[in-house]
């Protein structure tokens, strides 16, 4: 038992680079690649779990709690709701443009990764990207957690260089005379796009408009559309 | 330190490849690592602030073929072995040194909402005078330090425009390198796309980055 759980966390850097070496093998073949865990990095983490817990250090049932948080309780849904809202009441959105921490804050949603929120609104003219080309940064509080091509290497390098390049692949072309804005997140302020309310969207009630509000709007690579409610 | 984690302005890299219906977490270990390092953070001995830091250290090769969270098991590993609450051998053997003592209390479930919505605020409420201010021009400095720093590469020595102060926040070049906390004003600043990438760039389009007082000067 000593010597496995040795090898365990002394295999550490190979394992985990073997792991990224496969994950970029597998490419895009997200189906099942990303399913297909090698067992060193998995067996490494699972040892310092037990450590730690044994030590006293960590508690499992917080360690549960803070995965559930983010799998079940804080994801886009939090910033689809601010959206809708600044959407329908003008008051809030000048609020949310204003301060957006204390704005965000009225409906709940606070804390990690988000203690300081600035809020771009996108108009005909101004269209606002997010990024972090030094990290991964991104607002928890109302994205959640980030996807793993904005952690990556390709999105990370060229959303700087080349946003509309970056916009083109994710199916957005945007007109020239639009002005591209990129936020690169390099100290502790968090950004979420404000999308442009769409055009047929006038009778909707705030819970349906938050409905179509996706993920990829909130960060500048997509617009919220109408037909887009079943997407991130 | 200019490593390859300041990867702003790099070609190379390839297509940006989103994947459908994504989960939060691919795996439990990814899922484990996440929390484990968060539940770490109430131990004052438990340097989280350079986890960053241990990350871009990792040699670049090395970098760039592990995935996000298999750089954080590495730097969290690193961590610890630093914060003294765990010895060498423990790491290594996986277990509790015979008579070590035991921490308590760690972070309990019920603790874990407000613990979130608390987070980890860098605002510091001091007094600090700002060296610049709205609508003045800026020139990023051209400093290459060998710590951890945000000030990106690509922006070094180019001119922009402060576009609004956010305040005072600690800085982060001293803060983890245990120099201080250094309390002094971030603003965003706008640079445009030409003023960075050269002629062929969109006219229009244009770049903010937020920086401390000490990454900037007059223009």
């Amino acid at each position: 038992m000593e010597t496995t759980r040795r090898g365990f966390l002394a295999a550490a850097g190979a394992a985990a680079g073997q792991e990224g070496a496969n994950a970029q093998k597998r490419g895009h073949d997200h189906d099942h690649g990303h399913q297909a865990v090698p067992s060193d990095p998995a067996l490494r983490v699972k040892a310092l779990e037990s450590l730690l817990v044994e030590k006293g250090l960590v508690d499992r049932a917080a360690l549960d709690a803070l995965v559930d948080s983010y799998e079940h309780k804080i994801g886009p849904r939090n910033g689809a709701r601010v959206v809708a809202k600044a959407w329908v009441d003008p008051a809030y959105k000048q609020r949310l443009l204003t301060d957006a921490t204390a704005a965000i804050a009225e409906l709940g949603y606070r804390g990690e990764q988000g203690e300081y929120m600035v809020v771009v609104e996108n108009t005909p003219k101004v269209h606002n990207l997010i990024v972090c080309t030094l990290c991964s940064c991104y607002p928890w509080p109302v994205l959640g957690l980030p996807p793993v091509w904005y952690k990556s290497a390709p999105y990370r390098s060229r959303s700087v260089i080349d946003p509309r390049g970056v916009l083109h692949e994710f199916g957005l072309d945007l007109a020239e005379d639009v002005e591209v804005r990129v936020w690169d997140s390099t100290a502790e302020i968090r950004y979420l796009v404000l999308p442009e309310r769409p055009a047929g969207s006038e009778n909707l009630s705030e819970e349906a408009l938050a409905a179509m509000v996706t993920r990829d709007s909130m960060i500048g690579v997509a617009k919220a559309v109408l037909s887009e409610g079943s997407r991130a | 330190m200019n490593g390859i984690h300041d990867m702003g302005g790099m070609h190379g890299m390839g297509q940006v490849e989103p994947e459908k219906n994504e989960p939060v977490f691919h795996a439990r270990w990814e899922s484990r690592i996440f929390a484990l390092r968060r539940a770490m953070r109430p131990w004052s001995k438990f340097k989280g602030k350079a986890n960053r830091h241990q990350i871009e250290l990792i040699p670049p090769a090395e970098q760039l073929s592990l995935s996000y969270y298999a750089k954080h098991a590495t730097a969290f590993s690193k961590l610890l072995a630093e914060s003294g609450l765990v010895t060498a051998s423990e790491l290594s053997s996986g277990r509790r040194a015979r008579g070590s003592t035991k921490a308590s209390p760690p972070l309990k479930a019920d603790q874990v909402a407000a613990f979130l919505d608390r987070g980890a605020p860098a605002t510091r409420s001091v007094a600090v005078t700002p060296q610049f201010h709205v609508g003045q021009n800026v020139r990023a400095r051209n400093i290459n330090p060998l710590g951890h720093t945000r000030l990106p590469r690509y922006a070094r020595g180019k001119a922009g425009s402060i576009v609004s102060d956010h305040g005072v926040f600690i800085f982060p070049d001293t803060n983890v390198a245990d120099l201080g906390e250094k309390p002094q004003h971030v603003y965003s600043v706008r640079f445009s796309a030409r003023e960075l990438w050269g002629e062929h760039a969109s006219p229009r389009d244009s770049v903010y980055i937020d920086m401390w007082d000490d990454y900037l000067e007059p223009a």
